[in-house]
């Protein structure tokens, strides 16, 4: 009981951090791809209750941002002028969930503008630019996650189901796509594909090479539950019966797949959202003026901005509470688990 | 013996399978090295066609194939189109810095994960055993793409480090304690980055199999005979927990690897992955192939390595393979 308690609560941390991601336009105070040219690489700007002259406010404020005297890229508090921070104002136009269109931002400041993680090189603001690119590569990671399962499911039950050849060479494949460190296989595959691309082709690109990249490991787990799966007394009961294959794997042996699938997908969506950010920081992903977690970063490769503009790394930390919700979330399957006494080494460890 | 052998050939089944599956990948690629030289004006239809004649472009893939593994067997696994020379030299410079790293980073994570995952299961349950676990979670969830900016960040601000290379600007003037001393600090970030990205999951496994172990009557038996601590933990119960840990060390080459590939990257050290990334923005085919090929090598040579380690450290196996 105690177990399915901490699952569900892994599960809502998860929508709610994904929750927000998806309402990026709502919570994201502009557009991701709006340039406010005048400040580029604006430092994170502070929300202050307390003005300079002590008194205390109780609606949050900021202070616009003006040129430091005699210096071209250092930023100094204005402040003279405090600026509200309001919510539920109404601002740029987005589609909510990608087809309501709609106005309303969570928070803004009215007539000045608010960069609670600064700007860019183009004076984008990069808090919205974080919430946007989160759209971007945690979809990639959802989606190469079913596609991998998808393939593994299908590989698997075919080599542990019919056995025999299929069987052997499916998994002597397996073997050689397991004897690759994953990274290289995954940038190997990149490299064969076209590499000028537009922004939507190269988002299905690599999640097409993302999700075909791992599906070894889960084919191997699943033919291990198909292998014992098939032999076990109501399956053979259902076979006695006159029941045909495709039946059988349907009815009752792919069901019994379903907690590997599951603890495979909490480990492998983090590790494939990685994989978007790695790829599309090094410019074989995602390219600009779309956001993602990995070309936000891309800009730290240039020295001048990781000596000056220390902030554009904090879209780096942005992974730290997804990841942890999806650690969670594995690590709670597997106690689940065990909790049903089933051996934990089947269900793959978890890296 | 027959069970070494086995894991041997099974090695050079995997590279041989690998490289059938690289040269299958580029015949998918849609362009290549002289489709980029076409866009250039100067260089006429004849010349490519000469050049692609030249490197044998012109022939099926198997024939391609046969020729690239005539090529191996000189020293030379194809040709680089970009830098203009063969590929092995250019990528054995290479790989030889990636190993320096991987294999520094491999050992340092391993001994760190032995001490601290032995000293925790000594203490399972207990606050120290919960701060370590803490810890380790607290690294699991940090992607190595940001621990390594971060280092980045940290090195650029403090100015306690260099920032990328693997050697300062005057290297070759240096004496030879000298290139040493700015080798290794050099190689601190990178292999920081690594240790650090490499050692939840370490730490995690050690403490777990040697925890296993620890409950086992003959530990308890040779606690009763007076045993001192350390003789028991390391001379007694590491030993018995070895089995899994060998195997997940060939593992963990294969994760270094890969992660290696990412660090060298962003801390600019001239391993095989900026190469790779070299290679695949300029359509340099053998280059990749030779890169996928040589990562193999060391992923089997790791596994190959566990093999002889656990043969070596299981008399079960030994017995095994030699009464079949």
């Amino acid at each position: 009981m105690r177990v399915r308690r901490t699952f569900v609560k892994w599960l809502v941390a998860l929508g709610i951090l994904h929750g927000i991601v998806l309402c990026a336009g709502f919570f994201a105070p502009y557009d991701p791809v709006e340039q406010d040219r005048k400040s580029p690489y604006l430092s994170p700007m502070r929300v202050h209750l307390m003005d300079v002259h002590g008194h205390f406010h109780v609606r949050p404020f900021v202070y616009s941002l003006r040129l430091r005297e005699g210096s071209f890229d250092q930023y100094e508090e204005d402040p003279t002028e405090p600026h509200p921070v309001k919510f539920f104002l109404s601002g740029a136009r987005y589609q909510l969930l990608g087809f309501l269109p709609c106005r309303m931002h969570f928070f803004g400041a009215g007539n000045t503008r608010i960069y609670l993680l600064g700007t860019d090189a183009y004076g984008r603001d990069q808090f919205s630019r974080l919430l946007f690119g989160g759209q971007v590569s945690l979809f990639a990671g959802l989606l190469g996650t079913g596609i991998t399962l998808l393939m593994g499911l299908s590989i698997g039950a075919v080599a542990g189901y019919y056995g025999g050849w299929s069987d052997n060479l499916l998994m002597r494949v397996a073997e050689l796509f397991l004897a690759l460190p994953w990274l290289y296989l995954l940038f190997a595959l990149r490299a064969f594909l076209p590499l000028a691309v537009s922004p939507l082709e190269a988002f299905f690109l690599i999640v097409a090479v993302i999700g075909a990249v791992g599906w070894a490991r889960p084919a191997r787990l699943v033919r291990g539950v198909v292998l014992s799966a098939k032999e076990r007394d109501f399956v053979r009961a259902a076979r006695g019966f006159g029941a045909s294959n495709g039946y059988l794997l349907r009815r009752h042996i792919l069901p019994e797949t379903s907690s590997v699938l599951l603890t495979q997908a909490a480990i492998l969506i983090p590790q494939y959202v990685l994989a978007e950010m790695t790829l599309s920081f090094l410019g074989l992903g995602v390219p600009e003026p779309v956001p993602s977690w990995g070309n936000l970063l891309s800009s730290l490769q240039q020295y001048s901005v990781l000596v000056s503009y220390w902030w554009m790394y904090l879209p780096a930390l942005i992974m730290v509470p997804f990841f942890l919700g999806y650690l969670g979330l594995a690590s709670s399957l597997q106690e689940r688990e065990e909790a049903y006494k089933i051996p934990r080494s089947s269900l793959g460890s978890l890296t | 013996m027959r069970y070494l052998l086995g894991r041997l050939s099974h090695a050079l089944f995997l590279l041989a399978g690998v490289s059938i599956l690289a040269f299958l990948f580029t015949a998918l690629a849609p362009g290549n090295y002289f489709d980029e030289m076409r866009i250039s004006p100067q260089i006429g239809a004849e010349t490519i066609a000469a050049r692609r004649a030249q490197y044998g472009f012109d022939k099926p893939l198997p024939v391609r194939y046969v020729s690239w593994l005539s090529s191996v067997i000189h020293g030379e696994m194809g040709f680089s189109f970009a830098y203009n020379v063969p590929v092995a030299p250019l990528l054995l410079v290479r790989a030889r810095n990636t190993l320096l790293l991987t294999i520094t980073a491999t050992l340092l994570a391993w001994a760190i994960a032995l001490l601290l995952g032995v000293w925790s299961a000594e203490r399972v349950g207990r606050m120290p055993d919960r701060l370590l676990s803490w810890g380790t979670a607290a690294l699991l969830v940090i992607p190595d793409l940001a621990l390594a900016l971060g280092l980045l960040v940290f090195a650029v601000r403090s100015g306690w480090f260099p920032t990328g290379g693997m050697a300062s600007v005057d290297f070759e003037t240096l004496s030879p304690l000298n290139k040493l001393r700015d080798l290794a600090l050099h190689m601190i970030l990178p292999v920081t980055a690594l240790v650090l990205s490499s050692l939840p999951l370490l730490v995690r496994h050690v403490r777990a199999a040697v925890a296993d172990v620890l409950n086992a009557p003959f530990l308890l038996a040779a606690l009763g005979h007076g045993i001192p601590r350390r003789t028991l933990l390391y001379r007694y119960a590491l030993p018995a927990a070895a089995n899994p840990l060998i195997s997940l060390f060939g593992f963990s080459i294969g994760v270094l690897l890969s992660g290696s590939l990412l660090i060298e990257v962003v801390m600019s050290w001239p391993g095989l992955g900026p190469l790779l990334l070299e290679a695949i923005l300029a359509r340099d085919l053998y280059v990749v192939v030779g890169e996928v090929l040589f990562s193999t090598l060391f992923l089997v040579g790791g596994n190959l390595l566990a093999d002889f380690l656990l043969y070596w450290a299981d008399p079960r196996i030994r017995t095994e393979s030699s009464a079949r």
